[in-house]
């Protein structure tokens, strides 16, 4: 069962990424992101990290795409986009064949090895994943943690100075 | 499910995303597929940390996530900005710092 679930949403996920690559009018291609973001967001669920799903559904499919869907409609893009809308289709067509190639080759032959965690799914289950990822982020990665809300008011400042009216 | 699956779905929505930069001409769309393929790759820390035991790898799914909506903040501006002066987003017509 669940694997028939796995190959449904990935067929999915699959789909609605190449409709991203290929709708020409952008509006449908972040509409199809939108709906990978929610495959991915299952694939989350399924690997025992809620959290990190309702982060994917929250920032990522509400207000990511919310923010490009509006620079999209802002610019009106919709009537440019009547004339060609691609180029280097063949050789981009080989190279991302060729990565695709070596990733899935690199998957086959190699052995997923690592420093092994002690969370189980025992404690996810008893303590909560946003528990267990607020207690990491809070002592282990407390400094990372900083370095992103700085770099997060940086980026604000950033958006504000480049839309200003006279750049 | 094993984690190879999820690194196999990883792959191809990376490749999809590559396909995609290479490919458009809408710089819009062009980011849209830089965020397909951070969202592999996020794909690929999770399934990993699973497979592990780990947080590690969700922590740093984390700080994908602010690094993307950065991205997305200092990105949606340029292109504002670049539409401004330019009437397009279109990555043939930009060319300026082209030799």
């Amino acid at each position: 069962m669940e694997t028939l679930f796995f190959y449904l949403v990935a067929l999915v996920a699959v789909v609605s990424g190449f409709l991203v690559v290929r709708c020409q009018s952008p509006v449908n291609s972040a509409l199809a992101l939108v709906n990978t973001f929610f495959c991915l967001a299952v694939f989350y669920v399924m690997l025992y990290a809620p959290f990190m799903a309702a982060i994917q559904v929250i920032v990522y499919a509400g207000a990511i795409m919310v923010l490009i869907l509006f620079v999209i409609m802002l610019l009106n893009l919709g009537t440019e986009a009547r004339k060609r809308y691609t180029h280097g289709v063949v050789w981009s067509a080989i190279s991302s064949l060729l990565v695709l190639l070596l990733a899935t080759r690199f998957i086959k032959l190699g052995r997923v090895t690592g420093a092994e965690g002690e969370i189980t799914d025992f404690m996810i289950k008893t303590e909560g994943h946003t528990e267990l990822i607020g207690k990491a982020l809070y002592t282990e990665f407390l400094l990372p943690f900083e370095i992103a809300s700085i770099l997060l008011l940086v980026a604000i400042v950033g958006a504000v100075v480049l839309a200003k009216k006279d750049v | 499910m094993s984690v190879y699956h999820y690194l196999t779905v990883s792959a191809i929505l990376f490749a999809l995303g590559t396909y995609g930069v290479l490919t458009r001409r809408n710089a819009i769309v062009i980011f849209m597929c830089i965020e397909l393929m951070l969202n592999s790759v996020n794909l690929t820390f999770i399934a990993l940390s699973r497979h592990l035991n780990s947080l590690d790898g969700q922590i740093f799914v984390f700080f994908v996530m602010t690094v993307a909506a950065a991205e997305a903040a200092v990105g949606l501006a340029l292109m504002i900005a670049l539409f401004r002066n330019r009437e397009t987003v279109d990555v043939d017509q930009i060319n300026i710092l082209k030799w």
